[in-house]
């Protein structure tokens, strides 16, 4: 099993981006998705300035994958994306269907998260325009996909959303501009504030969701450490790591070593929790409310 | 050509409600999860359907489908036979979200019509003409995400007719992109048909007030001199840095209708009435009102003005009985 750093979803000063993807060259992931896949207004890195750290990735011998914007709005955002998809260098990750009107043709781009992959009739048919690996909708169950793979019947690299706080929705409206009660094209990029996102919780005090500009995630952190004999059983062939603002590569080197047999996956999952920036959440994988936390 | 209005119906009374107040088409879902108001007591059964259809048809209405919800392989066939179902009941168009089930109705039955549903999360032409190439979609309903301007530039580079929510309940977030209730609860709009579905929903009353929650989850608390709304996932109030307000979006519908003219104007085929899970009463006053707007902006142009009393009338069938213009009016962002 692999193991794939997913795009980074919050907005980081430049120089924190920088010197994030200094220490993912040393990290023991084998793919990384880069680029701005929540928000048009983030600038402080630009399509030139991914590439660039995509050369450095590649050159440390990262397979390295554009991620594209999971919500297009305007004709500005259309031709950003046509500068995805049209650049050769690196594989593009399609988080919507026009990125897959893009792309259909050519051979093998990444069906991203978000397009509501659910059954082997819509994964035959992006297969057939060139898909050549797939990632799960972070809400789909252990159980399903495993159908989904089966139904299938060919061989296809499959990726899991493993580890990070769930991207859970999408919206026109920033919320993050919305708390400060400014309007998004007037936000003053104020999402740079939270290196985690902004907490989101219940009137009663419990943490319910996380606000990342226009996207919506949840507080907890999904976690499939302790499911990865699981999640060998259903053919998974990626572990999708989300990064967050600290120790990312460790949890990289927990999910490495449970992988190599150095760890036990519940050990590993033990040892995850002081790295985790909130309680831990599973119960997606488990066909279940993805808040819960599945114990076996 | 004249902006179709096409109204919701939860059940056979809805529909003939509607039909008769001057709906171009009413949309329907089945009694199942292959729609996206999955509700109890709610939705149509075959005789329901075909009696609806027979109804609509004999006054010169046209009943469209909603299988707007994702299959799994495991339950792929509950979907297709819905398909096959409606296509020999002589439905007029199909409303479809999965590219899977779009493929089959379109080698099955290439002849009924395919609407690209919301759930669909088309928000571009690039994502249209998608659908258009591989699965032949003539039309096509934008999620509640763009600006008007937008929805022109999309209208003048697609050959899909453009639907556009006019009124009633608003999702804040992408449709077909929020596990929110998923998330919460284990039961999803793209899998189940179901946002923070009633059967999770408690209300307790306690000393700091009347509580809503949805799976355990405080969705919010109201004074006694407050009204209690649905406990809608996106639409409670939460702490967010110290400050407890509607996070993510207040109780409020959507209404367009000051908005018809420049809707003419720039080319939109359909305008969408949310609600299939509202009550016959609200089917009927909402389309009377949409049936007269229309009529009159074909007339005026750019001297419609809404009737005050039109938007009384809409006024207090709002939920949470305030409205917005939602994405279209760009501050909203």
């Amino acid at each position: 099993m692999k193991l794939a750093l997913g795009p980074l979803l919050y907005y980081w000063t430049r120089k924190r981006v920088l010197d994030f993807y200094d220490e993912v060259a040393a990290a023991p992931v084998d793919i990384v998705y880069l680029g701005e896949t929540v928000c048009s207004r983030r600038h402080e890195l630009r399509l030139p300035d991914w590439m660039d750290i995509g050369g450095r990735l590649a050159a440390a011998g990262k397979e390295v994958v554009i991620s594209s914007r999971t919500l297009i709005e305007s004709e500005s955002d259309l031709k950003t994306l046509r500068r995805i998809t049209g650049q050769s260098h690196f594989r593009v990750e399609a988080n919507d269907m026009a990125a897959v009107r893009l792309l259909a043709g050519s051979e093998g781009w990444i069906a991203g998260p978000s397009l509501n992959v659910f059954n082997d009739h819509t994964l035959g048919m992006l297969v057939e325009l060139g898909a050549r690996r797939f990632v799960a909708p972070p809400e789909m169950s252990g159980e399903a996909l495993a159908q989904v793979l089966a139904t299938h019947g060919r061989p296809l690299e499959t990726e899991v959303f493993a580890f990070g706080r769930l991207p859970l929705a999408y919206s026109a409206r920033c919320f993050t501009a919305r708390h400060f009660n400014l309007q998004k094209d007037n936000c003053g990029f104020r999402c740079i504030e939270f290196e985690d996102g902004l907490a989101l919780d219940t009137r009663d005090g419990r943490p319910f969701l996380t606000i990342n500009g226009i996207q919506t995630q949840s507080a907890r952190v999904h976690n499939l450490l302790g499911d990865l004999p699981a999640l060998a059983d259903a053919a998974v062939g990626v572990l999708r790591i989300s990064p967050q603002a600290r120790h990312t590569a460790a949890i990289a080197a927990l999910f490495a070593d449970a992988l190599g047999g150095r760890r036990a996956a519940r050990e590993a999952f033990d040892a995850s929790r002081p790295l985790m920036p909130a309680e831990a959440c599973n119960g997606f994988w488990h066909g279940r409310a993805g808040i819960d936390e599945y114990v076996a | 050509m004249a902006i179709e209005l096409v109204c919701p119906a939860g059940s056979l009374p809805a529909l003939k409600t509607a039909v008769d107040a001057g709906a171009d088409c009413v949309y329907v879902g089945l009694k199942d999860a292959t729609n996206a108001r999955n509700f109890t007591g709610l939705n149509f059964d075959d005789r329901a359907l075909t009696d609806g259809i027979a109804y609509a048809h004999d006054r010169g209405a046209k009943v469209l489908l909603a299988l707007n919800t994702y299959p799994r392989s495991d339950n792929w066939t509950r979907w297709t036979t819905a398909v096959d179902t409606a296509a020999e009941r002589g439905i007029d168009a199909l409303i479809l979200a999965d590219p899977g089930l779009m493929r089959y109705a379109m080698r099955t039955h290439p002849a009924l019509r395919r609407h690209l549903s919301v759930q669909g999360s088309a928000t571009s032409y690039e994502a249209i003409n998608f659908y258009h190439e591989h699965f032949g979609i003539q039309r096509a309903v934008l999620p509640r995400v763009l600006s008007l301007a937008q929805v022109e530039q999309v209208i003048a580079h697609t050959p899909v007719e453009i639907e556009l929510f006019g009124f009633g309940g608003l999702c804040v977030m992408v449709e077909g992109r929020c596990a929110l209730s998923a998330y919460a609860t284990g039961e999803s709009p793209n899998c189940n048909g179901a946002c923070s579905p009633g059967k999770y929903v408690r209300w307790q009353q306690t000393t700091a007030g009347m509580e809503a929650r949805v799976n355990g989850i405080l969705i919010d608390r109201f004074a006694a001199d407050e009204r209690a709304g649905y406990p809608t996932l996106c639409k409670g109030r939460f702490d967010v840095g110290g400050e407890t307000y509607y996070a993510i979006e207040e109780p409020t519908s959507l209404n367009t209708l000051e908005l018809l003219p420049e809707i003419a104007r720039i080319g939109v085929a359909a305008i969408k009435i949310e609600g299939r899970q509202r009550s016959p009463a609200y089917v009927g006053q909402v389309t009377r009102v949409w049936r007269q707007a229309i009529d009159r902006a074909a007339r005026e142009h750019d001297r419609f003005r809404p009737d005050a009393a039109w938007l009384r009338e809409l006024a207090q069938v709002s939920e949470g009985q305030s409205q917005t213009l939602g994405a279209y009016h760009r501050p909203w962002k």
